[in-house]
């Protein structure tokens, strides 16, 4: 990474699509993440948001952070207002009233409004080969409407609907596989990203967008509000996330699966779970669980990624 | 010369959409729409409509995505009924409050529980507030005619509001009549090309769908509501330009044989061409009885109600809805209390029925008249009464 220090002025441009002066807390690394993917894909995009953080922090009327052609509606249909700008824009270069250049099509969210709420719609325009980039911003709980448990929240964080207590270790279910769930539907490109690694973020980002047809990106994006960790560790903490195999960063195309980020020793997920309040109350014997349980995802993510290359040769 | 044909409802309204020349149609099925979509993505597929299909996989997503389309400047249908809408409905908001005009044809339909296909105006009634200029229609040739209109309304500058099109699911979408398909050449000379004014377009971004803080969201619902309440002269406008072109005018109330009518009765959609031979046969035997037939829902037609009813002693009001526990027929409600502020008014009598597809005849509408007539000379007025409740 320390290269790039050098270079970062040639790599990325000057230009913000998102620009400063939201609402956004401190240290809030989703922000990062939006920031870094409009600046890579440049000004041809339009962008459909769900309700969430984000629409919130950047657009109270009648001020908004958005450079580009930005449109929100509501919470779970961000996928299927794509789907309109998508077809309504094929509709019109095919009779002559746009002209026929490409513009990125980018859907994006936050955990609820893709993993929960808006799972049915995305499923819907995955499957239906929409031409869009649908972006997962996944800070892991509600965080909009105060730290509420998601499908998305991982196996023993306290959130406020899932809290830890005497009789409870907080969220006692696992990640839903969000990633897994949109490359299920056989699309052109799946990817996970961190803006933490914001060179493989906006790489994977432009490729999505690019592919013809739909692709689906999963940004884990640390809200230190959330998960109670210190503002100033936002960008630690992500990268403790892949360090330790807790949030593996792959992509899938065409259903080949490849690590973009290869972490030869895994660190102890306790590196990554300490530095966060939302599992300080965890026993040493629920780490273990964790620990086995990430030492097990990732193990099948290797070898389905090697199973995979043998078959190539 | 445009023909006259014998065409099913559903089909003439998929022409209609067709001849409109629409970008997009995203539609979900659901009994009793089914064949308008059905029509109009074999259009698609035989290349006679230069149109993108989404078949979504909700109804949520088909207004989702409508929304998406017109945002982004491309003239956009879809259609709907009963538990449809219901899903949709959130979604119904947002297309009036920013200003996205989607036109839908509403096969109205009875809500659950328990399930029912078939016909009354529940659905129609769920989604009054929610800011979309609703026009019912009692006919084929008015069903095929103000989808047109719908168009030209909806998408006036001084409009830009979504539109309904309320047909009765089966009593008018699967029945066959005479219908006059008119030309392309003077539907093009009648509906502009849509321009939407601010597209979604990266060489003029704009930010569409913002939140409205508590110091400008009362100011944004009051513009709406003003837009909503003046778009009636856009209508007007629009029905008087299409019966110029087409012949057929309409109009917010239709009076039928309501000269020197001291009681009136008023219906809505398809019933009222029943209760007009129900107003005919009571003429035949010396009654002074006539029919208000209500085209306009939303924006809702006070002056023209007001207008119509001066004359009259008595003003029968029949719904196929029910507000529970409340004032009984939603559309006889807002008669009531349209008149309220007047000196000299009629006595208002309400009725309820036709729900889940029950019938009612022309002797039905006769007895209706002739009940409600009876009630108000006996002043023996309740909130509203069910009519053919088999007891």
């Amino acid at each position: 990474m320390e290269k790039y220090a050098v270079f970062v002025p040639k790599l990325i441009k000057k230009k913000e699509n998102f620009a400063p002066g939201h609402r956004a807390c401190v240290g809030c690394a989703e922000a990062l993440a939006v920031r870094q993917t409009f600046k890579a894909l440049g000004r041809d995009v339009i962008v459909v948001n769900a309700t969430g953080c984000m629409e919130v922090v950047a657009t109270p009327l009648p001020h908004t952070s958005w450079c580009l052609p930005w449109i929100h509606t509501l919470f779970e249909n961000a996928a299927a207002v794509a789907s309109g700008v998508d077809s309504g824009l094929k509709a019109l270069v095919r009779k002559g009233r746009r002209p026929d250049r490409k513009i990125s099509v980018v859907a994006i969210g936050g955990d609820g409004a893709t993993s929960d709420i808006g799972l049915q719609a995305i499923s819907g325009a995955l499957e239906r080969w929409q031409d869009f980039l649908y972006v997962c911003f996944d800070n892991e709980a509600y965080m909009n409407t105060g730290i509420q448990r998601s499908s998305a929240t991982p196996y023993g964080a306290s959130t406020t609907t899932a809290p830890a207590g005497k009789k409870s270790i907080g969220q006692v279910t696992w990640k839903k596989d969000m990633p897994g769930i949109a490359a299920a539907h056989n699309i052109p490109y799946v990817a996970t990203a961190c803006p933490s690694y914001p060179f493989d973020l906006m790489d994977k980002v432009r490729k999505g967008a690019l592919t013809p047809g739909p692709a689906y990106i999963h940004v884990l994006s640390v809200c230190p509000t959330g998960w109670r960790c210190a503002p100033e560790l936002a960008i630690k903490v992500g990268r403790l996330a892949v360090e330790t195999g807790v949030f593996p960063l792959y992509e899938v195309e065409n259903g080949r699966y490849k690590l973009t980020i290869d972490v030869p020793q895994l660190r102890p997920v306790q590196d990554y779970l300490k530095l966060q309040g939302r599992f300080r109350h965890l026993s040493e014997e629920t780490v273990k669980e964790i620990q086995d349980r990430v030492s097990k995802d990732y193990a099948k993510l290797k070898e389905k990624i090697e199973c995979m290359q043998k078959q190539d040769r | 010369m445009t023909q006259r044909v014998g065409i099913e409802v559903s089909r003439a309204v998929a022409i209609a959409a067709k001849l409109a020349n629409v970008d997009v149609v995203a539609a979900y099925p659901i009994t009793p729409q089914t064949h308008i979509v059905e029509d109009l993505s074999e259009m698609v597929a035989s290349g006679e409509l230069d149109a993108s299909y989404i078949p979504v996989e909700s109804e949520h997503s088909a207004m989702s995505s409508c929304l998406g389309s017109v945002a982004v400047g491309a003239r956009t249908f879809t259609a709907t009924s009963s538990q449809g809408m219901e899903l949709m409905h959130e979604v119904l908001y947002v297309a009036s409050g920013m200003r996205l005009p989607v036109v839908m044809a509403v096969a109205n339909r009875a809500l659950s529980a328990p399930i029912s296909i078939w016909g009354d105006h529940s659905d129609v009634m769920s989604v009054r507030d929610t800011g979309w200029i609703q026009i019912f229609v009692t006919n084929g040739q008015e069903a095929f005619d103000n989808i047109l209109c719908a168009f030209r309304i909806g998408e006036d500058r001084r409009a830009l509001l979504p539109v309904m099109i309320h047909l009765d699911g089966f009593q008018l979408t699967h029945v066959i009549e005479p219908i006059y398909l008119e030309e392309q050449g003077d539907v093009d000379r009648f509906l502009p090309r849509f321009e939407y004014p601010l597209p979604l377009d990266p060489d003029k971004p704009v930010t569409m769908g913002a939140f409205g803080p508590p110091d400008i969201y009362t100011e944004v619902k009051k513009a709406q509501d003003v837009v909503l309440t003046s778009s009636k002269e856009v209508i007007l406008e629009a029905w008087k330009e299409f019966g110029d072109i087409f012949g057929r005018y309409y109009s917010p109330i239709q009076c039928y044989r309501c000269e020197g009518a001291k009681v009136l009765l008023m219906t809505m959609g398809s019933f009222s061409e029943t209760a007009m031979s129900a107003v005919d046969a009571m003429r035949d035997d010396g009654h002074a009885v006539g029919l208000l037939n209500l085209r306009l829902w939303r924006p809702f037609p006070f002056a023209e109600i007001r207008q119509a009813v001066k004359d009259a002693d008595v003003l029968v009001v029949f719904d196929r809805a029910l507000s529970f526990g409340g004032p009984g027929g939603p559309v006889c409600s807002e008669v009531r209390s349209a008149l309220y502020s007047l000196d000299k008014r009629p006595k208002v009598v309400g009725f309820v029925g036709g729900l889940g597809g029950r019938v009612v005849s022309i002797a039905g509408f006769r007895e209706i008249i002739e009940r409600g007539t009876r009630i108000a000379s006996e002043g023996t007025e309740q909130e509203f009464e069910m009519f053919g409740v088999r007891e």
